[in-house]
């Protein structure tokens, strides 16, 4: 089961974050800031599979990050979860959001964070299901796109 | 609305209290239009969470829009119930998603399904009735409907796996069907069919087809089928690949698939991606329990991942290695551990890896010196965030040694020597667990080296550590302890009295009772020689937790006047009720409330507490009824009120000690990275040529090579440890040690189990024996000699507290009352009882009858029948013995013979069992007359019971003439024992 979704960048900022058990304010960042003191001190070149973050889940529970360019994408799952599989989910959800965004960055996940958490939520609802069905995902966007539309304030930006 | 709500959820997202807005977010779900509904339903499931209580409001609108037309509606209602839902709402929207199961929409059923799945999670037994209709949406045309029941059933399976193994068929269609590329091409990912799909159903049949062949035999194509599948090289086949491996391995094997898993881990463990060798390296040590040979091929990589730059590789090798340890490696293998150990900072890596080495080390040391020095280094890399079991044991082996003593003694020997050189180094910092370690075996074993080292040195030493700041007060006391043992040993000595001198003055109080206890026991050799025998940490003490030895002070007490003592809630109780008495009756109402709440006390007493039996009983009713309430605390009551025994002082000392020993204070001791005296040869660096890591390589996998499954074994199970603990056998020891010490005989009672088992518990009470031991006859003698007196404060949480230590010598209260107790053995004959409840026995009137054997008819996993043929006076008798061998009561377990032209069952061809219990027999009588004659003939009969499911059990019993000519049996058989 996946326990968190975490996206901060290369300073430990977050730019989105899921957690699918309650936590309290302080303990979500708290849990953001361990993550990146761990994530971040990995090099290039190692395996993207992490153990042990001792606050969600305890020892039975795995991050699986991956890197790209500025940004972290980190899966807190637990051991029902297959390592490479959510490795691919991450592949799927950044493919998602590039596909709404149109060549994403993170500059887009702070800007239209709205747009970024409807995604989120498809591909939650993707790690659920995991029914792969990649056309499906867009479309389920653009209905949220009808729904939603952030008010375009400059007090918003 | 909407668009407030919208700037709300930024509001809450960005950290800002919005909590006045989650009731709006309710509302706009309840009544808006589509759209505003979508909003209040997002908002709804980004504000709140499951124990919300603004969620039941929630509940109304959801039921209101799952009854919708509305395709969007029904929709949203049910994707809010997937996510959060209050568990006590469920059977209100149960009926109504369960109707969803047969909506004619995918979208909507698969959401249903989702919803189900959550309730399952959070309220398994609510949705066990409609385990059936799982298995509908399992078999549903949309795959989306039965991917999402996979969740389910890997969930449930996971649970209980023998339930489902009818289901195997279906899942190994379904993966069939899966890699065939049987589903629509949408579900494709990077050309692969529904890769997460797969996966799921892989783990699903490993599950399944766990230590079960009949099982496993079904999906060995299907394996085979998806191994071949995914070559594609790309990462999820990589997946899928790992998958399969795993579920090779865990089903029950057959060769060829094993080998080609194994040529699969090969391939990962050899991989240049880093990802791929990770997971090679987790299927090693999966699988190394059944198949060292295949660490064995590929040892020089294992050796390579050892050196890796990425540590979590490396820790993954390391727990590899762990696996594969024997007594010939382990050298090795503890090394690169502990280097490993060295270099690493996080806490949850290094209590992890502490144990693991103290594990090996207790296990498989090849030698004392080894062992010790593993130990230190362990102790002082560990420190204090180590798992407290550690140095306990380590201690208790170090006590209790092994079956050789000349053995002990070199070990303890070596363990001191190695002390006193560590503590000689001025200003290395130890953590305080490995400080207090060094203290206990000090104070035990110091004698061993007393030939040659003085005691003199190790005190000074000692004292030294007492002085340093970063001590705390808990190694100090046990520092403290180690003195006064060694002093024990030595006639006056110079340090002991400058020791005494300056903590009498200490501010710590702890310090100053300690240096008091010391003072007092130094001016009394004898008595010191009597308490603190050498080498004797291992003999059990008795405590008396009833402090029943002062009982003739307390009658004295009370004798003189002294008010019966009362419990703290007590005393508050009769405080406020004298207020209220004051204020309202000021004297009948005290009376009677002081009256009523002793009685009150006296009924509640703790029932092993009552003790002082004979001052009970000789006084007049109101003295009786006042003496009532003392015996359940006679003793305390005398602390508590008047505070001037010098017991009191006893008290304060035992509680210290006591305090000392739980062990887990993780109070800031710094980590020192130890050094090693011990050569490590075998350390390969990075630079080393090929040959040596040839040679390493050989180290390591000596045992393997050799195919020595058992020291594999060894791992799993701890019977090979290499130091057996000695049993321990308790001792009693009474009253000798000190004159006023008036221990009842019935009290000196140690059950042997109790002491003899491994439980960490009795370790560490055992631990805490040893410690009151000292303190507490050190109260004693004090009381011994009168002339020393100190008034002191009573605190009421004292004496609370010494209510656990009753709890931790169960023995000794219940020996108090003369119940004998005898633990283990009561286990034995309800095992016997429970087995023998299946084994059909006639009923004794029956079994006067002539009779058959019992056979069994007919059996399965659950049930089994047993005949019994009775022959009585006028017709033959079966009796049908019906046993249940689950663990779980069977309903509704019908027995029904079918009809036969031959034969005539009196009472009607089927019986009805309402009820069969878990683990127990039910039996049925039939008589049956012949209703045509025939020499032989079959009579047939069937069983139904429901479980999960209707299963059926058939059986026959063959009836002959014979059977039906009773005097005639009756003869044979009288004849065939005549003979």
């Amino acid at each position: 089961m996946i326990k968190a979704i975490l996206i901060f960048n290369n300073h430990g900022k977050p730019r989105l974050s899921k957690f699918y058990q309650r936590y309290s304010e302080d303990i979500q960042q708290q849990i953001i800031r361990e993550t990146f003191h761990l994530v971040s001190k990995r090099d290039e070149n190692v395996c993207n599979f992490l153990e042990g973050g001792l606050l969600i889940g305890g020892s039975d529970n795995k991050l699986i990050y991956r890197h790209y360019a500025t940004l972290y994408f980190v899966f807190c799952v637990d051991s029902s979860e297959s390592e490479l599989g959510i490795l691919d989910l991450i592949q799927v959800f950044v493919e998602t959001l590039d596909k709404c965004f149109e060549n994403v960055c993170e500059l887009d996940l702070i800007f239209h964070v709205d747009k970024a958490g409807l995604a989120g939520a498809p591909a939650r609802a993707v790690s659920a299901v995991k029914n792969m069905n990649l056309p499906e995902i867009p479309r389920n966007i653009n209905i949220g796109d009808i729904s939603i539309k952030v008010p375009n304030l400059p007090s918003f930006k | 609305m909407k668009e407030c709500m919208v700037r709300l959820i930024y509001c809450e997202m960005l950290g800002y209290e919005s909590s006045f807005g989650y009731i709006h977010a309710i509302k706009l779900a309840q009544q808006g239009n589509l759209l505003e509904k979508r909003v209040g339903y997002l908002a709804v499931s980004l504000f709140l969470h499951e124990n919300h209580e603004l969620l039941l409001l929630l509940v109304n609108t959801v039921v209101k829009d799952l009854q919708s037309t509305n395709l969007v509606e029904v929709c949203m209602a049910l994707t809010v119930v997937s996510q959060i839902f209050p568990r006590e709402m469920i059977p209100a929207v149960l009926p109504l998603i369960e109707d969803k199961l047969q909506h004619s929409k995918e979208i909507i059923r698969r959401k249903a399904v989702q919803a189900l799945y959550k309730f399952y999670l959070i309220a398994p037994n609510q949705v066990q009735h409609i385990h059936d209709k799982f298995r509908k949406a399992l078999c549903d045309r949309d795959v989306g409907v039965m991917a999402a029941s996979l969740h389910i059933y890997l969930q449930m399976i996971k649970e209980n796996s023998s339930g489902y193994k009818d289901l195997t068929e279906s899942f190994v269609t379904i993966l069939k069907q899966v890699v065939g590329g049987k589903l629509p091409i949408d579900f494709n990912y990077h050309s692969v069919p529904a890769p997460w799909l797969q996966i799921q159903l892989l783990r699903i049949l490993g599950l399944l087809g766990k230590d079960d062949p009949r099982t496993s035999e079904l999906m060995y194509d299907v394996l085979d089928e998806s191994l071949r599948r995914a070559e594609i090289n790309h990462n999820i086949t990589y997946a899928i690949l790992f998958e399969c491996v795993q579920t090779i391995y865990t089903i029950h094997p057959k060769p060829d698939l094993l080998e080609k898993a194994a040529k699969c881990i090969g391939k990962f463990v050899l991989s240049p991606k880093i990802n791929l060798k990770y997971l090679g390296l987790k299927a090693l040590t999966y699988v190394i329990q059944q198949d060292p040979n295949l660490a064995l091929q590929h040892q020089m990589t294992i050796i390579e991942c050892l050196d890796h730059p990425d540590p979590i590789i490396k820790r993954e090798t390391l727990e590899l290695l762990y696996r594969i340890t024997n007594g010939q490696n382990v050298t090795v293998i503890v090394q690169k551990m502990l280097d490993y150990l060295k270099q690493s900072k996080e806490e949850y890596t290094i209590i992890n890896l502490v144990s693991k080495i103290a594990e090996l080390a207790e296990k498989y040391a090849p030698a004392n010196e080894w062992f010790i020095q593993t130990m230190n280094a362990v102790f002082s890399i560990g420190g204090d965030v180590m798992h407290p079991d550690i140095p306990n044991n380590f201690l208790r082996l170090l006590a209790e040694g092994f079956d050789d003593e000349k053995e002990d003694e070199q070990l303890r020997l070596y363990a001191v020597q190695s002390y006193l050189g560590l503590l000689e180094e001025e200003d290395a910092v130890y953590p305080q667990k490995f400080l207090q370690v060094m203290s206990w075996v000090l104070g035990e074993y110091s004698y061993i080296i007393n030939d040659e080292g003085d005691p003199e040195v190790i005190m000074t030493r000692l004292c030294k550590l007492l002085k340093k700041t970063f001590v705390t007060s808990e190694t100090k006391a046990w520092i403290m302890a180690a003195i006064t043992k060694i002093a024990s040993l030595n006639r006056g000595s110079k340090t002991v009295d400058k020791l005494i001198q300056e903590f009498s003055t200490s501010l710590d109080t702890c310090m100053r009772q300690y240096a008091f206890e010391l003072k007092h026991l130094c001016e009394d050799k004898d008595l010191m020689k009597n308490l603190l025998p050498r080498d004797a940490s291992c003999n059990d003490m008795v405590v008396d937790a009833s402090l029943s030895f002062l009982d003739g002070f307390v009658a004295e007490g009370l004798s003189r006047g002294a008010a019966p003592y009362k419990p703290h809630h007590q005393r508050q109780e009769e405080k406020l009720s004298q207020e209220k008495a004051l204020n309202f009756e000021p004297y009948g109402l005290s009376l009677s409330s002081s009256m009523s709440s002793s009685g009150f006390t006296g009924r509640q007493s703790p029932t092993g507490l009552s003790f002082g039996s004979d001052v009970s009983g000789n006084s007049t009713e109101m003295g009786q009824k006042e003496m009532s309430s003392l015996k359940l605390d006679g003793v305390k009551k005398l602390w508590g009120k008047d505070g001037y025994l010098p017991k009191k002082e006893s008290k304060t000392g035992k509680e210290d000690k006591l305090e000392a020993v739980p062990p887990g204070s993780t109070l800031g001791g710094n980590m020192v990275d130890h050094p090693l005296s011990e050569a490590d040869q075998e350390v390969v660096s990075p630079s080393e040529e090929e040959k040596e890591k040839q040679q390493l390589a050989s180290t390591l996998f000596v045992g393997l090579a050799s195919n020595n499954a058992v020291s594999l074994m060894g791992k799993a199970d701890t019977t090979t440890q290499k130091f057996k603990r000695k049993s321990k056998i308790s001792e009693t020891q009474n009253s000798e040690e000190a004159p006023s010490i008036q221990y009842d005989a019935t009290l000196s009672f140690r059950p042997l189990p109790e002491a003899q088992s491994n439980d960490n518990e009795n370790i560490q009470s055992t631990e805490h024996v040893r410690l009151r031991k000292s303190s507490l006859s050190s109260s004693e003698v004090l009381e011994a000699s009168v002339s020393f007196k100190r008034p002191q404060s009573l605190t009421e949480a004292g004496l609370d507290a010494k209510l656990p230590d009753c709890r931790l010598s169960p023995s000794s209260l219940f020996a108090d009352n003369n119940i004998e107790v005898f633990q283990p053995s009561q286990v034995i004959p309800s095992v016997v009882a429970s087995k023998a409840s299946l084994i059909p026995s006639l009923s004794e009137e029956l079994a006067n009858n002539p009779h058959s054997e019992a056979v069994e008819l007919c059996s399965c996993d659950t049930l089994a029948v047993n005949l019994c043929k009775v022959w009585t006076d006028d017709c033959l008798l079966l009796v049908l013995f019906v046993a249940n061998r689950s663990s779980s009561a069977l309903k509704n377990v019908n027995l029904v013979f079918e009809n036969s032209e031959h034969f005539k069952i009196v009472e009607g061809l089927s019986y009805h069992f309402p009820v069969i219990k878990a683990q127990s027999l039910e039996s049925c009588q039939k008589s049956v007359q012949m209703e045509k004659n025939c020499m032989q003939e079959i009579l047939v009969g069937s069983l139904n019971y429901q479980l999960e499911m209707e299963t059926g059990l058939e059986f026959s019993v063959t009836l002959s003439l014979t059977d039906f000519i009773r005097w005639l049996i009756f003869h044979l058989i009288q004849m065939a024992n005549e003979h």
